[in-house]
């Protein structure tokens, strides 16, 4: 009877798909200089996931394993952790950093492994008859800097002809990717752009906000990352420089930055490719599946705040990707190319958002192989100090793709010429 | 009336004379355990963010290791519901880094005496990444709000009683009040350390100890009380300079690449001199944010300020190696 029952045990798992995790590496920093921004993206990244595995048993049945490698927001150690998870089966790649994304291209695109570098890495990875294996929807640095235009716009009327706008970047690849976008906008726009660069840290921003009290732009837009953005902030402050004038990019509009300002930081502005707060049903499921039970990533007091919430739609969307994967293949289980398949087919409706409880959480758009990048639709979020949140002052609108397009165009080309890549769709 | 752009240039002399009090705030931790122990402290930046953020825990009443305590016993303790005033809680953070300091004395050092500069060198990078890991289990990670009282934001006064000096384009003098108290707390913390290593029996102790260890052994000086007490003057420093700079940025983890900016003050004012490491701080600041106003914004892009600091304590090592104040190291063979 003994050996009827191991045989049948036998045969059972024999016949049946062995049903393996979907890995979902994350290359997170926890530790370090940027921790206070690394920690809630990899809380955000890993409750999303967490929640599809106990509430609906994965996804299509199989479930989700994060693959936590810790990076220090160092590009050598991002790249080791990329060669030390990718042979797990990992199924696409959030590097969150420019730098290690720049390495991880090449190495990804040989291996079949997607990258999603949502609103950071190469811009013009939005080009997917060039980088067939690399995405950033549903937008990228160009777009908001296009965006950052089209609000200051958008306040003044449609003229701001002679206004003077002040960019101040971290003085790295990443800070110095919007001012291409920018150079283009302001011949079109005509205002004049001045360039302030911050040397890594930033800690120490004297000279900078000097030069903007002395020269008085308008506006002052920023890339900035890590403590350059707080400093950032008190410095506008302390120079009395107006906060609904400040307009940063995500990277730059997090709580972690205006907080240390206090009421001083009151109506401070940051464009966002998603939503912000806490509002939203599917949160509930985070408080009752995962934060209740003690499965949160982190203490669970970091839901709804910007980079928490950056986490988790990065999350959701890697998700939806891989249950369009698993239509079109049939096969729950799938593998790194079908992964490919699935981002590169992805449509986010607003339906499909509000059934996620997630409604308005992002824009709508559809991926194709020739769109990498999403629609490039961004809001303007706007800081209440008083209440200590963030809230959306405008809709995701359209950016400035007729200045946008012909940049990424350029730049792909540029990279195709230069591996010797031909250009075009399967 | 004055040209604007000269009135410009003398705003930035004067916001580097207070940017050098800052960066010499850094330095002259790192001086005074050099000068009595030869040890190059590379933790003295994590001194400074550990004090913040011990003083910032103990001001909001957090719960230290509230994270490890609710993931094992799983509780939700976060905070003890009390709030310290300033004055008290600093008070209480200069009591945890006097306790540090004989942590550090009585586990680390102590084993250690004898040995190469370079191994003692080492034992503070260890250090450093220790306390660095220690301070995020015991605080959290995530950037505080510090508070202690500090005016901050440019003076009114001075920008309307100099307004006059120039055109219409200029709207007076630009000085933080932060930086101005920071430049008299750092005067008088000067002032403090030289007459106390000057006029009182420990700090006569502390000297014997710098110059010659076996020599002040054999008179009945204890070294680990000196290394102690050494330790505890720097964690103060520390404290201080992270009050200073956590006020400016929030308390957050990269207060430790603070040191980087202490680093070419050190090689230009000397490593053994508590005068030397004001006036190097001072030097790096007015060089650097003139450079970059005269030559770096306008020619060169920006962002001059770090590699132009590093390249003037250069061209000092290259023609006096032991700095403007340091002790010149004659070797007789």
């Amino acid at each position: 009877m003994k050996r009827l029952a191991t045989a049948t045990v036998a045969a059972v798992m024999a016949a049946a798909p062995v049903m393996a995790d979907l890995v979902f590496p994350s290359l997170s920093y926890r530790t370090g200089a940027y921790a206070a921004g690394g920690i809630p993206f990899a809380d955000g990244y890993a409750d999303y996931m967490t929640l599809l595995n106990e509430r609906d048993g994965g996804i299509g049945g199989v479930m989700t394993r994060i693959l936590e490698c810790e990076t220090g927001y160092n590009t050598e150690k991002g790249v080791e952790c990329y060669e030390a998870t990718k042979g797990e089966g990992a199924l696409v790649y959030q590097p969150l950093s420019t730098g290690i994304t720049y390495q991880l291209i090449p190495k990804a695109t040989a291996d079949g492994i997607a990258i999603h570098s949502m609103g950071y890495g190469r811009t013009s990875a939005a080009n997917g008859k060039v980088f067939s294996n690399v995405f950033n929807y549903p937008a990228n640095y160009w777009n908001g800097a296009s965006a950052v235009v089209q609000h200051i716009l958008d306040v003044n009327g449609g003229d701001i002809k002679g206004k003077k706008i002040a960019l101040v970047y971290h003085n790295s690849a990443y800070g110095k990717e919007p001012i291409r976008t920018l150079e283009e906008l302001s011949k079109k726009h005509g205002f004049e752009l001045s360039l302030l660069a911050v040397d890594h840290p930033g800690q120490e921003q004297k000279s900078q906000w000097l030069q903007i009290r002395r020269e008085r732009p308008d506006y002052v837009t920023m890339w900035g990352w890590g403590v350059m953005n707080q400093v950032a902030i008190q410095e506008a402050v302390n120079i009395r420089f107006p906060m609904e004038n400040f307009i940063g990019v995500w990277w730059s509009g997090s709580e972690n930055d205006v907080l240390p300002s206090g009421d001083d930081a009151n109506g401070y502005k940051a464009v966002t490719f998603h939503n912000v707060g806490n509002n939203f049903p599917v949160f509930e499921d985070v408080q009752k599946h995962v934060v209740d039970t003690g499965k949160a990533a982190g203490a669970g007091d970091q839901i709804g705040t910007a980079i928490y919430n950056r986490g988790f739609y990065a999350a959701m969307l890697a998700a939806e990707a891989v249950r369009n994967a698993q239509a079109i293949h049939g096969v729950a289980d799938i593998t790194p190319a079908m992964m490919l398949d699935g981002m590169e087919s992805l449509e986010i409706t607003e339906a499909r958002m509000a059934e996620l409880g997630m409604p308005n959480f992002g824009p709508s758009f559809k991926v194709s192989c020739e769109n990498h990048g999403g629609p490039g639709t961004v809001g303007v979020a706007q800081w209440n100090a008083s209440s200590k949140t963030w809230s959306l002052i405008s809709d995701f609108k359209e950016t400035d793709m007729s200045v946008i397009q012909p940049l990424i165009e350029a730049d792909s080309a540029a990279f195709a010429a230069e591996n010797n890549i031909t250009a075009g769709c399967k | 009336m004055f040209p604007d752009q000269f009135l410009f240039g003398v705003e930035v002399l004067l916001n580097g004379l207070m940017a050098g009090v800052l960066y010499a705030l850094v330095a002259l931790g790192f001086v005074l355990i050099f000068k009595a122990s030869g040890i190059f402290n590379y933790a003295q930046g994590v001194m400074a963010l550990f004090a913040a953020l011990t003083l910032v825990g103990i001001m909001d009443g957090q719960v230290p290791f509230s994270h490890l305590i609710n993931a094992i016993f799983g509780m939700d303790v976060h905070h003890f519901g009390w709030h310290v005033p300033a004055f008290a809680a600093i008070l209480l953070a200069m009591m945890v880094m006097v306790g540090l300091a004989w942590i550090v004395q009585y586990f680390i050092f102590r084993h250690l005496v004898g040995q190469e500069p370079i191994i003692l060198f080492m034992a503070t990078i260890g250090l450093a990444y220790f306390m660095e890991g220690f301070g995020d289990m015991m605080w959290g990670s995530e950037i505080k709000k510090l508070d202690v009282g500090i005016p901050q934001g440019g003076s009114f006064w001075i920008e309307e009683a100099t307004a006059f000096l120039g055109g219409s384009n200029f709207y007076g003098f630009f000085i933080d009040q932060l930086d101005i108290v920071a430049a008299v707390v750092a005067i008088i913390l000067v002032v403090l350390l030289v007459a106390f290593a000057q006029y009182t029996k420990q700090g006569r102790a502390m000297r014997a100890v710098a110059d010659d260890h076996q020599a002040a052994l054999s008179v009945g000086i204890s070294l680990s009380f000196i290394w102690v007490l050494v330790w505890s003057l720097a964690g103060f420093v520390a404290l201080v300079a992270g009050i200073m700079w956590g006020a400016k940025s929030g308390v957050q983890f990269s207060l430790s690449l603070i040191a980087l900016k202490a680093l070419p003050v050190l090689m230009l004012g000397g490593f053994t001199s508590i005068p030397g490491a004001i006036v190097g701080g001072l030097i790096v600041g007015v060089g650097e944010k003139l450079f970059e106003f005269l030559i770096g914004a306008p020619f060169l892009g920006g962002a001059t300020e770090n590699w132009f600091a590093y390249m003037l304590a250069l061209v000092f090592l290259v023609f006096r190696p032991q700095g403007l104040f340091g002790e010149k190291i004659i070797e007789r063979v």
